[in-house]
């Protein structure tokens, strides 16, 4: 536990500097602050477009749909903004910057996890959390105390569960960076292992395919119970509020990857 | 605790047989690959004692970081015994990271974009060091560094030798036992290199600090070290003073001298000519002899113009190490 507590406190420290970091650029810092919330907000102009043609996808309706997506995108705007730079790590292997987070005497998770901390990425949550409010607002369901509850418990849920996947993710990286760093370093030329750049299994890979697994199960099961729409799959009725134990699962899986990703760690050339 | 007389108890660093193994995987034909083993450290034995300043060297390639990155935890040996402080590096790293201090020298801990006097904050608070102590530290790196004029400034515009220095404060804030320097003064100008090295003397010797500095300047290991180390393929290839090294190297220093006008090679035994070019021509002597006799015995003797002695190259000395060992090998 104390180590946890190290591990909140190496990261508040270090997000700190990066957001005092960016506020260098007070100009950049406002651009990519519009920017981002501009964006995510057009994200969900591109749903409400296709609403403007049809009356339903795939028998949901608008708020059904806008219920969905703002669960999702705040759990993931959450993940985001708390781990979200976890992709810069197989820079940081490359330039091998890595090593000198591992002589600080904080947990490296933490350090990684608050690597490239930014403010920005409020945006993402600022526009989950109001298409999540409306789809609340408009939604025509009949709210049970269970209802009420699993809500909130669904996006907390949702953010543990991404989280876990950048961990494993990072973890990943620290694999694939272990073999073609390494042959780089005796080879020198290094050139077949371009074949396969690390940013591919970093980010399209992990984040497509990993993502939707999880996300299925947690975000449309729960969803399904509180919009009393029939299950996928034919999951029992309690499948609705396994989240939390999904995300300890996710979590400790996602641990357990790290801790084997850096067990493996094998360091640059020089 | 007290009671338990360690034998041990000067040696800081230990390393027993210890060994690093990387498994190389090397792409042969599509989908096809070939795992080969390479030994990076090849059980390597020896120990520091508290207060010694010592320079390891070796090639590139030779296993220098990879001894460095195990002894700072930051890998985990293949095999043998490895402690420093008592402590294990790589199951104890953190408990260790507050008793070291690291410096690489082509990568900074500091914050980029942020004044110096931040990143010294955030170890500050990193750390816990005592309020006390912290300024008291600070303060004094900020003497012998030279570093009032810099903390405000944002790193990013800090020269590479002001850098160095501040990442060398950086690593001194907590009071480490021990100093590792990676490559302390690669890249620096001679004034830049200069300060570096004062101050890790008066580090060494004023605060009784453990120095371990990996380097390819001779002149680091001649003006700081007092023991210099040699690794070559990931083997312990020396260990003893730098005067020793060249007598085991049978290094050669070199007379270059310019004569009036164009002569037969000089006699000055046990020196030899090695090279001719019109007037000038090149005398290699034993490195661990004085070449005050030598310079003597050719200014009077032969009409001199001018001369200079040239220093071995750390390179050469351990490449002719290594090639006596193999022979050594193979007879």
């Amino acid at each position: 536990m104390s180590r946890l507590g190290e591990g909140v406190r190496a990261y508040w420290l270090i997000a700190g500097m990066w957001v005092r970091s960016s506020m260098t650029y007070r100009t950049s810092f406002v651009v990519t602050m519009f920017g981002n919330l501009l964006m995510t907000g057009l994200d969900f102009v591109g749903i409400l477009l296709m609403f403007s043609q049809v009356d339903s996808l795939g028998g949901w309706g608008l708020p059904e749909i806008a219920f969905l997506y703002g669960l999702s995108v705040t759990s993931f705007g959450i993940a985001d903004l708390v781990l979200g730079s976890m992709d810069v790590l197989g820079a940081r292997i490359r330039d091998g910057s890595f090593d000198i987070l591992l002589v600080r005497p904080a947990p490296v998770l933490a350090q990684i996890g608050a690597d490239r901390f930014a403010v920005r990425r409020l945006g993402r949550i600022t526009q989950g959390t109001v298409v999540l409010v409306w789809a609340l607002a408009s939604v025509d369901v009949d709210w049970s105390a269970a209802k009420v509850l699993l809500v909130p418990v669904m996006v907390v849920s949702g953010a543990a569960i991404f989280c876990a996947v950048f961990v494993a993710g990072a973890a990943f990286q620290i694999f694939a960076q272990d073999a073609s760093e390494v042959q780089n370093a005796f080879t020198y030329g290094g050139t077949t292992l371009l074949q396969y750049p690390p940013t591919v299994f970093g980010k399209d890979f992990v984040r497509g395919v990993t993502f939707m697994l999880p996300l299925a199960f947690v975000n449309w099961v729960p969803a399904s119970y509180v919009l009393d729409r029939p299950y996928p799959l034919d999951l029992p009725q309690w499948a609705a509020f396994a989240p939390p134990l999904v995300a300890v699962a996710c979590g400790a899986l996602g641990g357990l990857a790290w801790r084997a990703g850096l067990g493996s760690y094998r360091s640059t050339g020089s | 605790m007290d009671q338990v007389v360690d034998v041990a108890v000067d040696a800081f660093i230990e390393l027993d047989r210890v060994e690093k193994v990387f498994d190389v995987r090397k792409k042969t034909g599509f989908l096809r690959r070939e795992r080969r083993q390479v030994r990076a450290v090849d059980s390597i034995s020896f120990t520091v004692a508290r207060g010694e300043m010592v320079g390891y060297i070796g090639p590139n390639g030779a296993g220098k970081s990879t001894t460095i990155k195990m002894l700072t935890g930051i890998l985990t040996p293949s095999g043998g015994r490895l402690r420093v402080a008592g402590i294990d590096p790589s199951r104890e790293r953190t408990k260790l990271a507050h008793r070291i201090g690291v410096v690489f020298g082509q990568r900074t801990t500091l914050w980029w974009d942020l004044p110096l006097i931040d990143s010294y904050k955030l170890m500050h608070r990193m750390y816990r060091i005592p309020d006390a102590r912290y300024r008291e530290n600070l303060d004094r790196c900020v003497e012998l560094l030279e570093l009032a004029d810099l903390l405000d400034v944002p790193v990013r515009q800090l020269s590479l030798g002001q850098r160095m220095r501040g990442d060398i404060a950086a690593a001194l804030l907590h009071d480490p036992e021990v100093l590792y320097l990676d490559e302390p003064t690669i890249g620096l100008d001679v004034i830049s290199k200069a300060k570096v090295r004062g101050f890790l003397r008066e580090l060494n010797t004023e605060r009784g600090t453990t120095v371990l500095l990996t380097t390819h300047d001779l002149q680091d290991i001649e003006q700081l070290c007092s023991r210099v180390m040699v690794i070559d393929h990931g083997r312990l290839m020396y260990d003893g003073p730098l005067t020793g090294l060249h007598e085991v190297g049978e290094s050669e220093r070199t007379l270059v001298v310019d004569l009036e006008r164009e002569l037969p090679p000089i006699e000055a035994a046990p020196a030899r000519v090695v090279k001719v070019e019109g007037p000038r021509q090149w005398l290699a002597f034993p490195a661990s002899e004085s070449a005050a006799p030598l310079v003597a015995r050719v200014a009077a003797e032969y009409p001199l113009v001018d001369l200079s002695v040239r220093e071995p190259d750390i390179e050469a000395v351990i490449a002719k190490m290594y090639a006596g060992e193999a022979e050594k090998a193979v007879s």
